[in-house]
């Protein structure tokens, strides 16, 4: 159940995607994220989604990865749809009771809207599971480095980022254990009304918590004893370097981009 | 209460990059009053064997029967089973949880259905039963020592009277002191108690002097299953997965070697003691 969450996390696997440089796996969901809110009509639409799938095909993780985060926001999913259905306001009214009426409008807005988040979630899982927090770190810290000039502590930011996301599994397994642990003698988790429940919550919440901290100022000597002092003058052992493949990767995006703006103006 | 696996599979995240067979094939009956120690390499489907005795892992195929009871079935008291085969998780850690000892020990019976007092009843019990003095009882459980918090960990499951109790390394990290005590104590507590227990445990040394019975585990398939001296006869085979028998069969089987009459079926010191002794024609 707890193993469902796929957002962080990375799909082993060796194909191109996973091989492009960070950066450019971080400035493309960007330009993608972009691009679901500026495509307009049918065209628009396909190619979108020919290059979504393209990025997945190419990509090699499973489908049923990608889709796994989808359940997560169901409802929003849902809500959105009906919102959009029912309160567009428009010429053609296909169905109308009380204040509500569904229109041709709505019908088309809802249907893009629920495609647009789809593929929000899909595209942006493409990047979490193609890429280690430790290397998506690494390109934020490189990308985002420019704002260190006006004292943005641009490293110290990956740094939290990257302990976060490595810690994200460890604890969801630690989750686990715990529950069977307190099962074990007994506890339920999953009947009772909102208030026994959040109060059966307890015997989760201690131990992870305390187990959290415990961690976290591990961590925090393991690290002063390699004598960690922060980002000044600090190396990298994979220094983040562009390749051939990394600028023809460039290159598509620009064009898929211009693509989409060029549709939208006709 | 016998339980008994029949053909138990079990596959962790089916369908994805994961996937990893776990468990294959495991068939066993488990007797009353049996005192068995289970073990294997990191990563022999130990841990996800004993999980499978109170039905926290449900088996991707295969039955379990506790009693004469499929526990999969789907009206089948699993809080009952879990009350009835205690299962200690290898960290105190991961359920330690309330503000006294006491009331943590608590935890277990008062899931049960037992009125308060019970409960106290049963906790007060258990921990003087693990040897925790009365000074403690009222202090965070978070203050006390490794081995301490094991006993309290102990005592919360002790408390619920399981029939069965599984210890999941109840030894690891603990000083040879504690170790020892830890063990006596359990050991005591099948004695007196008559209590099946099954003990999953790295130490041969320990399964050897505790256990009548030893199933080893390796690659998630049941490797052997016999009496300690059966299963440390294969010593040989042992090593090939990254297991050993104890250091006395090892030193037995070298004074044969080099020449000397003894018998190689040793597992413990004090075996060990009597057939060197009877070498030197000594009765120990």
């Amino acid at each position: 159940m707890l193993r469902d969450i796929t957002l962080g996390q990375y799909y082993p696997a060796d194909s191109m995607i996973h091989k492009l440089d960070p950066r450019i796996k971080l400035m493309g969901t960007f330009v993608y994220i972009l691009s679901l809110f500026l495509f307009r009509g049918v065209l628009g639409f396909a190619v979108v989604t020919a290059a979504l799938f393209t990025v997945v095909y190419l990509s090699k993780v499973p489908f049923s990865y990608m889709v796994k985060g989808l359940k997560a926001i169901m409802i929003l999913m849902v809500i959105t749809a009906v919102f959009n259905l029912i309160l567009t306001p428009g010429d053609h009214v296909l169905f109308k009771a009380w204040i509500f009426q569904v229109t041709i409008e709505g019908a088309k807005n809802a249907a893009f809207m629920l495609v647009r988040l789809i593929y929000l979630i899909v595209g942006t899982s493409i990047m979490t599971l193609t890429t280690t927090p430790n290397q998506l770190t690494d390109g934020l810290e490189k990308a985002l480095m420019p704002l260190s000039k006006i004292k943005v502590p641009v490293h110290a930011v990956a740094m939290m980022m990257s302990i976060a996301l490595r810690f994200i599994p460890i604890l969801i397994e630690e989750t686990d254990i715990i529950m069977k642990a307190q099962m074990a003698r007994g506890a339920d988790f999953e009947s009772g009304n909102f208030i026994k429940r959040v109060k059966n919550m307890v015997p989760l919440l201690v131990p992870l918590f305390v187990s959290a901290f415990r961690r976290a100022d591990d961590l925090a000597m393991a690290m002063e004893a390699r004598c960690y002092t922060g980002g000044r003058g600090r190396t990298k052992m994979k220094p983040l370097c562009y390749a051939k493949k990394d600028y023809a990767a460039y290159f598509f995006m620009a064009v898929y981009f211009v693509g989409i703006m060029l549709l939208r103006m006709v | 209460m016998p339980i008994i696996f029949d053909k138990v599979n079990y596959v962790y995240s089916k369908g994805t990059a994961y996937e990893k067979q776990a468990l294959k094939n495991i068939s066993l009956k488990i007797e009353d009053g049996q005192f068995i120690g289970i073990i294997g390499h990191t990563g022999s489907g130990k841990s996800t064997l004993i999980q499978h005795f109170n039905g926290l892992i449900k088996a991707t195929s295969g039955a379990v029967y506790f009693n004469g009871r499929d526990i999969y079935e789907d009206d089948y008291p699993m809080k009952e089973l879990r009350t009835k085969v205690g299962l200690v998780f290898q960290y105190p850690e991961h359920q330690l949880f309330e503000t006294t000892i006491f009331d943590d020990v608590c935890f277990g019976p008062i899931n049960q259905g037992l009125s308060k007092n019970e409960a106290g009843l049963r906790a007060f019990e258990a921990l003087k039963n693990v040897g925790i003095p009365e000074s403690l009882f009222y202090q965070s459980p978070f203050d006390l020592s490794g081995g301490q918090k094991r006993r309290v960990a102990i005592a919360g499951v002790l408390a619920m009277k399981p029939e069965v109790l599984i210890l999941d390394e109840p030894t690891a990290g603990l000083d040879p002191k504690g170790r020892d005590e830890i063990l006596d104590l359990i050991e005591k507590m099948h004695r007196e108690r008559k209590i099946t227990v099954l003990l999953v445990s790295h130490s041969m040394e320990d399964v050897a002097k505790y256990v009548q019975r030893m199933i080893v585990m390796n690659n998630g398939e049941i490797m052997y299953d016999g009496t300690p001296k059966e299963v440390f006869r294969h010593y040989k085979e042992l090593e090939a997965v990254s297991l050993a028998a104890p250091q006395v069969t090892y030193l037995v089987h070298e004074l044969k070697e080099h020449g000397m009459d003894i018998g190689l079926d040793v597992t413990t010191v004090e075996e060990a003691k009597q057939q060197i002794l009877r070498l030197f024609h000594i009765e120990g």
